[in-house]
């Protein structure tokens, strides 16, 4: 490393875009709601609310579910509109695998990309290589292979996925628990039997050197969050007791009746998660929920959880 | 540590290393308990929000008027500070300590990064994430810390300040496991639990 200042001692020159500047932002945003946004004033709605990030997107889950068609990354515009209206952090999408979406985003300046199985995939094989990027990526995941895969690429957060646009929270329950459930028996084989995790490594698809790390310290090297059909404070807070280290919350706000309250509402109950009176006082008074749809009446070929490699 | 949102594991962590029994504080009475209180990086709009909501900021001040030694990082600066140059709407802050900041000062997740910070306590390994600046300081507040600089250099920018026993950078040692903050932290502490 060249010293800045030669004649300053214990100065060095910044190091951007290292892995822990990169999951260092995520670390921040602990115990937060991420929300999405479509446009400025939405925007401005989720940080007066207390959201601790926005995701720009052209259109939410639920609407992509709705319309249908190719879903791709949002017009620059759109998002530099959005980062100009909010002084919290900006993450914005691009397709799996889909890496000049990811340039054209690190070049506009957010502070995050999510490679997100919401937009239609760019490529069926390989996500993007993440590692070169200075801006930190936050990948989707359904099981603890897919999220060691993802971190091995360089992301530096990861979300369960859940099923995103439909309200219907059981999908994300059930990956949160899979990847917790999936670490602790890790822990458990670190403890017992450690020249089993070689096997563990190739049973789940991922590097031996992340598998073992994960085993010693019984958790992801990187922050994880949910995502995927939370339409409620009591769904965030249901999230926040089953391990997560935080909330994205897609079309279950701006699809309410009363988005503003909503969101606030969200966000109280994921900083007082296991405190059911704060729950339920979230929980008053917010109008109607998004209608949602349930999982199980989703044909396979709609289910966006499945995407991702 | 008032643990409502942000890196509160990575503090807790680096406080329980050095020995200290570590409370996270949510509601009001547990301030009472408290020796010294750390106040974590995050969003400083959310905290304060979250602050305010449930009913933690007047506690909270104070506390800290009444002498708990505490050390503010990133957006736990942005709390104590009295003024931010550049608010989100609405945002308020503790306002115990005589000195305006600006958020995000050094510019957006690019820019963050990692290097050694010269402080008066010595060269420290920390890390800037959208990090906040000092922009200028009240009378009685001693600069501490400087970017690329010593902090006796007018020219650079302030990373880092104190009065009395209220400490606040604007940078992450609890992302770098730099426990030199930490550990002047629980020597107040042990003075004022003394005293």
């Amino acid at each position: 490393m060249v010293p800045m200042a030669q004649n300053t001692p214990g100065t060095d020159a910044p190091a951007t875009g290292s892995p822990l500047v990169k999951r260092g932002l995520a670390d921040m945003l602990k115990g937060g709601v991420i929300m999405d946004v479509v446009t400025p004033e939405q925007a401005r709605i989720a940080e007066d609310a207390g959201a601790v990030a926005v995701m720009a997107l052209e259109r939410v889950p639920a609407d992509i579910r709705a319309q249908g068609g190719v879903s791709r990354m949002s017009d620059p515009d759109m998002i530099e509109g959005i980062m100009r209206e909010v002084s919290i952090p900006v993450m914005a999408k691009a397709r799996i695998g889909h890496q000049v979406e990811a340039q054209i985003l690190e070049h506009l300046g957010v502070d995050y990309i999510d490679e997100s199985e919401v937009l239609s995939p760019a490529d069926y094989a390989h996500h993007i290589d993440k590692q070169p990027f200075t801006v930190p990526f936050v990948c989707g995941a359904t099981n603890l292979g897919e999220a060691l895969r993802r971190i091995a690429e360089g992301a530096a957060m990861i979300r369960s996925k859940g099923e995103a646009g439909t309200g219907d929270v059981s999908e994300a329950t059930k990956h949160i628990r899979t990847i917790r459930k999936q670490i602790a028996e890790l822990a458990a084989l670190h403890a017992s039997s450690p020249e089993e995790l070689y096997v563990a490594a190739k049973e789940l698809q991922a590097p031996y050197e992340l598998v073992r790390e994960v085993a010693e310290r019984g958790e992801l090297p990187v922050v994880l969050f949910t995502a995927g059909g939370v339409a409620t404070p009591a769904d965030a807070a249901l999230m926040m007791q089953l391990g997560a280290d935080g909330v994205f919350v897609g079309s279950g706000i701006f699809h309410s009746g009363d988005p503003a309250r909503r969101a606030a509402a969200i966000v109280r109950a994921t900083a007082q998660y296991d405190d059911p009176a704060a729950v339920a006082d979230a929980s008053r008074g917010l109008g109607e929920a998004m209608v949602g749809i349930s999982v199980a009446d989703l044909p396979a070929p709609h289910r966006l959880a499945e995407r991702g490699w | 540590m008032l643990a409502l949102q942000g890196g509160v594991r990575e503090h807790a962590r680096m406080l329980v290393g050095l020995g200290a029994d570590v409370v996270p504080v949510r509601r009001a009475d547990q301030l009472d308990a408290l020796d010294a209180l750390v106040l974590p990086g995050g969003e400083s709009s959310t905290i304060d929000r979250l602050l305010r909501v449930l009913d933690l900021r007047d506690p909270l001040r104070a506390a800290i008027a009444q002498g708990l030694p505490v050390l503010g990082t990133c957006a736990g600066l942005i709390l104590l500070a009295d003024r931010i140059e550049d608010p989100a709407p609405g945002q308020q802050t503790l306002g115990v300590l005589d000195v305006t900041v600006r958020r995000n000062a050094f510019g957006r997740q690019a820019d963050s990064s990692e290097e050694t910070v010269a402080t008066v306590l010595g060269p420290v390994r920390a890390a800037f994430i959208r990090a906040p600046l000092v922009v200028s300081v009240g009378e009685g507040v001693e600069v501490i810390a400087r970017r690329g600089a010593e902090p006796t250099d007018t020219d650079a920018p302030i990373v880092g300040v104190r009065c009395g026993d209220v400490t606040g950078i604007a940078v992450h040692p609890e992302l770098t496991g730099d426990a030199t903050f930490h550990r002047a932290l629980l020597g107040q502490a042990a003075v004022r639990r003394a005293g």
